[in-house]
């Protein structure tokens, strides 16, 4: 039954090593059998899923906007701006101004090369302290320092698609997406919000942005593998990707009324934190499973898992405990986006449901095939180290 | 019998546990005691050298165990320290509290003295690809939890025990406004009875202070450190980076006053509106924070005549005070020249993701102490900013509703509007 304030999916944004758009995005992924892109060269022993091509100024017209700006947040402005456009919603104004936005996002790139110059003079130098301000106060571009600011973000998609209702910036890695979903769609239920913009963004190709997952040890090395068949191979099991995903959510009336096209409803998100040394990751994902009330019947599922071995492996077993699920781990074709990585699942759920059609398996040792049209699809994000969130997406 | 619902059917949202750290010292007594006797926190640095760098005073916090440990820690002792003190005046469970988290702290990034430690630690290869090289070999997580977004959040839920996913949030310098409106909307839409707010920041580092001094941001005013913020001032020329915390236990009114619980203030209501003009200067018609205050007396329910005070962002920056003002001036028209407006910064700097919520702390006393805290430094009026900022000294006055404004970077605006008394 559908309800006036029911979430709707109206606009997609999506970028990955795969392309740009929902519609590449589909079609490359319901090719069976599809190749990752991968980049295995340039930081060995780690593979990436790097950036496509991407012609900036398709969706971010003025030079000096994308020069304020290192990547992470261009790619950001960018998808963002393919969502508005995807959902009639940019250059509109009165639409933008008053148009609400989360942002899930971590921190920017720092500027690689003044940072090894600091380190390497810190192998003959005792005055460290004194080398940090010597160095930061002559070579740091002033501006750098925007370009890195979690919250600035937003800040450039504001500036550059003129999306001014509201903008709040959450932080922490796949449950800053999780929440970022939860706390819009919460927002649109209870008539806070008409229309909304969440998503995020994930710039890999960065030494810090590698440092961030491999302090843990939580990247894998050598060969790559298919996300579900990282365990017992050298490293952690992370093979990560640049990519963005964003999402215009909207309240339903507010869709119809304007005439747009919607993809797929957005059911109930849940999500939690389990407290994992203390063994609560198994009984966590358990209980959201039934917290987000898994319909009856078999069930595709785009999970957004890591490759984490603990993780992955209670994820695996979570949804293998159920005979009716038939997951599809996106990470092996796209890598692990981090802040993105929630938003990323609930659209390729979304596509899946109004394209009427599921994805072949991406990995046709570890997944099963799916036949038939996916009324309902669930979409999840377990944190690589933290943070646990899931939603159901359901046809229009 | 109250009424428990607002001018928009939703729940009243109470405060019932208030916590705060800033350079003045460690909780609400001390803090208020040296805020109303007009006493400045700013003081030389010392927590690092100051060569090279153009400013040499702040309001960093340096008088807690965790002061010399790196930004992430002392964010988390900070965000610990406030909560504590919140939620024991709240009554409610210190170890299970039972409600959402939601945490204003700065973006983490790899301390300079780990990198240090770790590039130390190994000869081979340079730059990046030594750290990484290092990283894979750790076997602890110290290092990693540093450089999680959401691991402060995590310590806290756990320390607090509150319920579900906490949320972290950037705002930039209105993050501890966020953070509470947060919690405000929870409890509106049914989702919680409460809520756990915190605004925290311990990342005055030496790296934090250029990047501001790189954008012109601070004060440089190093020889008479606690008159270097100065609000409002003809001569003001920067803000003065600080540290510390503010908490509020937020619950709604029905079940606070269902236990018992001692109602400290109303949330009543928060307002909020991005501006799209440009990464670090505001709109030049204000136009935004217009918006942003006018949105708060609508969401609360109130006409600008019912506002008696103003806590401002008022950081001593060029830019902000004279925006601030006329986003003011225009909101309340003349009124506004006899209206108290003061600022806190001009005693404890600017405490950037905290900010918002130590104001907010500061705005709830002011209402149950009847006096407003000074707007201290204010020598020299700027000309073209006329407000009664409660000049140097505090006054005694009946306030029963506060406006408390944040404005950050990246077009962030947000307004929250308390009140003595529930409706």
């Amino acid at each position: 039954m559908s309800s006036p304030r029911d979430v709707v999916i109206t606009g997609i944004g999506l970028v990955s090593s795969l392309g740009e758009g929902p519609d590449a995005h589909w079609q490359k992924l319901a090719q069976p059998g599809l190749e990752p892109m991968l980049e295995a060269a340039r930081f060995a022993p780690y593979t990436v899923h790097p950036l496509p091509e991407i012609d900036w100024n398709l969706q971010i017209a003025k030079r000096g906007d994308q020069r304020q700006m290192e990547t992470w947040q261009r790619l950001g402005t960018y998808a963002a701006g393919l969502a508005l456009d995807d959902a009639g919603i940019k250059g509109n104004d009165e639409l933008c101004t008053t148009m609400d936005m989360v942002v899930a996002a971590g921190g920017g790139e720092r500027d690689e090369a003044v940072d090894a110059a600091i380190l390497a003079a810190s192998e003959s130098r005792n005055d460290r302290d004194v080398l940090i301000n010597e160095k930061l106060t002559t070579e740091l571009r002033p501006t750098l320092f925007l370009a890195q600011l979690s919250n600035l973000l937003a800040g450039n998609i504001s500036i550059v698609h003129k999306v001014t209702g509201s903008s709040r910036t959450f932080m922490g890695e796949e449950g800053a997406g999780v929440a970022a979903v939860e706390t819009a769609a919460a927002r649109i239920r209870s008539g806070q919000s008409t229309h909304i913009l969440v998503g995020g963004a994930f710039q890999t190709e960065h030494s810090d942005m590698l440092l961030g997952y491999e302090l843990a040890g939580y990247l894998h090395r050598g060969p790559w593998k298919p996300v579900w068949q990282r365990q017992g191979a050298e490293g952690g099991g992370v093979v990560t990707g640049s990519g963005g995903a964003f999402l215009v959510l909207e309240q339903r009336e507010h869709a119809t009324s304007r005439g747009r096209k919607i993809y797929a409803e957005l059911g109930p998100v849940v999500s939690g934190r389990a407290r994992r040394p203390w063994g609560e990751l198994d009984a966590q994902i358990a209980a959201l499973l039934k917290q987000a009330a898994v319909p009856n019947g078999k069930l595709l599922a785009l999970s957004g898992a890591s490759g984490a071995h603990t993780a992955t492996i209670a994820e695996k077993a979570a949804l293998d405990a159920n005979p009716a699920i038939a997951a599809r781990g996106f990470s092996t074709l796209t890598g692990h986006m981090k802040e993105a990585q929630f938003p990323f699942a609930v659209a390729l759920a979304a596509l899946a449901v109004d394209r009427k059609a599921a994805y072949p398996v991406f990995d046709a040792a570890a997944e099963k095939p799916f036949e038939g049209v996916p009324a309902t699809v669930l979409a999840t994000a377990i944190g690589y180290h933290q943070f646990e969130g899931m939603a159901l997406v359901n046809a229009a | 019998m109250a009424n428990l619902n607002d001018h928009m059917g939703r729940p009243i949202v109470a405060v019932t546990g208030i916590g705060v750290v800033t350079s003045l010292g460690v909780g609400k007594a001390d803090n208020w005691a040296a805020l109303t006797s007009g006493k400045s926190g700013i003081h030389p640095i010392t927590r690092f050298p100051v060569d090279h760098l153009n400013t040499r005073i702040s309001g960093m916090v340096d008088f807690l165990p965790s002061s010399s440990k790196g930004s992430s820690h002392l964010t988390y002792e900070l965000a610990e320290t406030a909560a504590r003190e919140a939620v024991a005046e709240s009554g409610l469970d210190s170890g299970d509290f039972g409600g959402p988290l939601f945490l204003a702290s700065p973006p983490v990034e790899l301390d300079w003295h780990d990198r240090f430690a770790l590039y130390n630690s190994n000869d081979l290869d340079s730059g990046g690809e030594r750290l990484l090289r290092v990283a894979r070999g750790l076997k602890e997580l110290d290092f990693f939890e540093t450089t999680q977004f959401g691991s402060i959040a995590g310590r806290l839920a756990d320390r607090f025990g509150t319920r579900g996913l906490p949320i972290t949030l950037s705002t930039a310098c209105a993050s501890g406004a966020t953070a509470i409106q947060l919690g405000v909307e929870a409890i509106r839409r049914g989702e919680c009875d409460r809520a756990l707010s915190i605004g925290a920041d311990g990342s005055a580092t030496a790296e934090a202070l250029i990047r501001f001094s790189l954008l012109s941001a601070l004060s440089t005013h190093n020889d008479i450190p606690e008159k270097a913020s100065k609000p409002f001032s003809k001569d003001r020329d920067g803000f003065v980076l600080a540290e510390g915390s503010g908490a509020l236990v937020l619950e709604s009114l029905e079940t606070a006053l269902a236990r018992g619980a001692t109602i400290l203030g109303i949330l009543r209501g928060c307002g909020e509106k991005a501006d799209d003009f440009h990464r670090t200067r505001s709109k030049p018609d204000a136009s935004p924070a217009i918006a942003a205050v006018r949105a708060v007396l609508a969401d609360a329910g109130l006409s600008q005549d019912e506002i008696d005070y103003v806590n401002a962002h008022g950081t001593s920056t060029p830019e902000n005070d004279k925006m601030e003002h006329l986003s003011l001036s225009t909101v309340f028209g003349e009124r506004i020249g006899s209206m108290p407006v003061s600022s806190n910064k001009s005693m404890i700097g600017h405490t950037l993701s905290a900010a918002g919520a130590v104001e907010a702390a500061f705005s709830l006393m002011t209402m149950r102490e009847s006096v407003i805290p000074p707007t201290i430094n204010y020598d020299n009026p700027d000309p073209a900013i006329v407000l009664d900022v409660v000049p140097n000294k505090k006054r005694n006055a009946e306030v029963r509703t506060v406006l408390s404004n944040s404005f950050g970077f990246g077009g962030q605006n947000t307004c929250l509007v308390m009140a003595r008394e529930p409706v």
